[in-house]
């Protein structure tokens, strides 16, 4: 019974044989191209929402019934549609519309979230709606969009799991392939290496957030430092807590 | 001079906050709007800078229709100073104070002076150049405001109840620092407050108004306290009056003046009295 060491075996030769590198490479690939597609489509959407304060409950509604959608049923659907030979295309469809209610959610709930008072007085102290939006309201959003992005790339690189259905690789090829075979060893492999993938990106997240906290402070914490000049972080406000009960 | 003329605003929800307001504000000197709260003070104070367009009526800044103003173009050659501040909070003060220098295209480094000149000017303390706005206590976030407020070097500088939230000591320096500021630079200053106190100290003239931006009455503080227009001023500034109407007690032999609240408000100073030598 030794499926641990047999999994490991599985996964070193995976990793020697140079096929994580292909396999990833294919992941990423699916993943981050779609996130960045959403991206594209999702924040400028979300940021004239958010900025005018204008068609919220669409989106709301939008983005709700998007959710609903199941990933795996929807590209199947999109193949059929565009045809096999196509078939990353619909892919592609399938992980954008996973993607984009996350995204879109992020971007126009972080400008949402911004002090009214900040957005009022900068235009009336002569910012236009445009610099309003990109020196104001975009950085100081800027991490709830990070947020929307965070749970669109996990979604989404779960998901590309399946784009090994339509034969077009990913980690979830190895894995798709091991199940009918009942090679248990490899099933359990691929897809410790696709929790590991994602636990990875979603610490790499984690750590923009940590600088973004640095970078922008938002003045969502009223925070003082000991000392002039320097700028408490999250961190050394934790630290300093404990000292200072 | 700002000149409103038969202005009114209707908000959208169908809220008459002013009805048929007209005023002259003199330049160089300050006006403060006083009334109580929802009078349309801060409706009528932002109709200067186009925050508000009024429905009906023109406001004129030497002589022109600000309505043929782009606002933009218009807010940047007024300043502008809110009650919590309103200042950016992931900019660092300096940066805060240039905000708008940098948008007209003056170079970092000029802005950057100019703005530390500006803390000077405002009582600000230049080691505090490079903190963020959340690292000040409340005072001297409105100091920033007051800075920024000026760093354009406008004619007018709008102020809608900058030291509300301040506690009172404090309140009390920034009042002072705003009489210094208009005696030094001789803005067109136009303050909205509801502390009839405040409005005393500060303006050269008072307008004190009621629901829908109606001018109750207009004049210069002592003109007010000595005639006030109707009963609804005579309450209004009936605290103040009470405070500020003085009695003489003697003690010793010395004359006290007693303020209406009992307490002593000083010593009266008698002929050749040994106070006022020195
Ligand atoms: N954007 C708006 N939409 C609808 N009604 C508004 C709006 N802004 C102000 N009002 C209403 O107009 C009236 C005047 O408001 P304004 O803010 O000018 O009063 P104020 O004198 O500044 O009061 P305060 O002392 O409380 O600041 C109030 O009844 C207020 O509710
Ligand atoms: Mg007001």
């Amino acid at each position: 019974m030794d499926l641990i060491g047999a999994t490991l075996a599985w996964i070193a030769g995976f990793v020697g044989s140079g096929e994580l590198w292909q396999r990833l490479g294919e992941h990423l690939t699916y993943t981050f191209g779609s996130v960045l597609i959403a991206l594209v489509i999702a924040v400028p959407i979300g940021y004239l929402i958010g900025h005018t304060g204008k068609g919220r409950e669409l989106a709301v509604g939008i983005t709700g019934a998007a959710r609903a959608l199941p990933s795996f049923g929807l590209m199947l659907l999109l193949v059929s549609l565009v045809g096999v030979v196509q078939r990353p295309i619909a892919a592609y469809a399938a992980f954008v519309i996973l993607a984009v209610p996350s995204i879109l959610a992020g971007a126009y709930s972080g400008i949402q979230a911004i002090d009214k008072t900040t957005v009022d007085a900068a235009r009336a102290i002569g910012m236009t709606e445009w610099q309003i939006l990109w020196k104001v309201e975009a950085p100081l959003g800027l991490r709830l969009l990070v947020g929307g992005i965070r749970s669109a790339t996990l979604q989404v690189v779960a998901t590309v799991t399946l784009a090994a259905y339509i034969n077009l690789g990913g980690l979830g090829y190895p894995l798709l392939q091991a199940i009918p075979l009942r090679r248990d060893e490899q099933a359990f492999g691929a897809a410790i290496i696709v929790i590991v993938l994602a636990l990875l990106l979603d610490a790499a997240f984690g750590l923009i957030g940590v600088l973004l906290d640095r970078l922008i402070p938002t003045g969502a914490a009223p925070r003082r430092p000991r000392r002039p000049r320097a700028v408490p972080t999250r961190r050394a406000r934790m630290v300093e807590a404990p000292t200072a009960s | 001079m700002i000149e409103f003329r038969e202005v009114s605003k209707r908000f959208a929800d169908g809220t008459l906050a002013v009805d048929g307001f007209s005023l002259q504000i003199p330049p160089h000197s300050t006006t403060v709007l006083v009334g109580s709260s929802g009078s349309g003070k801060t409706t009528l104070l932002r109709m200067i800078n186009r925050m508000v367009d009024p429905t009906e009526g023109t406001v004129e800044i030497d002589g022109e229709d600000i309505a043929t103003v782009e606002p933009v173009k218009l807010r940047r050659r007024i300043g502008y100073v809110m009650q919590n501040s309103g200042l950016l909070p992931h900019r660092r003060v300096i940066d805060n104070i240039a905000t708008v220098p940098r948008l007209t295209g003056v170079p970092k480094a000029a802005a950057h002076e100019r703005a530390l000149e500006l803390m000077d000017v405002v009582g600000l303390d230049r080691s505090l150049a490079r903190r963020y706005p959340n690292q000040l206590s409340g005072g001297q976030q409105q100091r920033v405001g007051v800075a920024r407020g000026l760093a354009v070097d406008p004619n007018i500088l709008l102020m809608d109840e900058p030291f509300g939230a301040v506690d009172p000591i404090v309140r009390a320096e920034l009042q002072q620092e705003v009489l210094r500021l208009q005696r030094e630079l001789g803005k067109t200053i136009v303050f909205v407050t509801h502390d009839i106190d405040e409005a005393f100290l500060l303006g050269d003239r008072i307008v004190l108004l009621e629901t829908g931006g109606r001018i109750v009455q207009t004049g210069t503080a002592e003109e007010i306290l000595a005639e006030p227009a109707n009963d609804f001023v005579a309450e209004f500034v009936g605290a103040a009056r009470g405070k500020r109407a003085l009695h003489e007690e003697r003690i010793g032999d010395r004359t006290v003046l007693v303020d209406g609240l009992g307490q002593p408000a000083g010593v009266l100073d008698s002929e050749g009295g040994s106070e006022a030598g020195g």
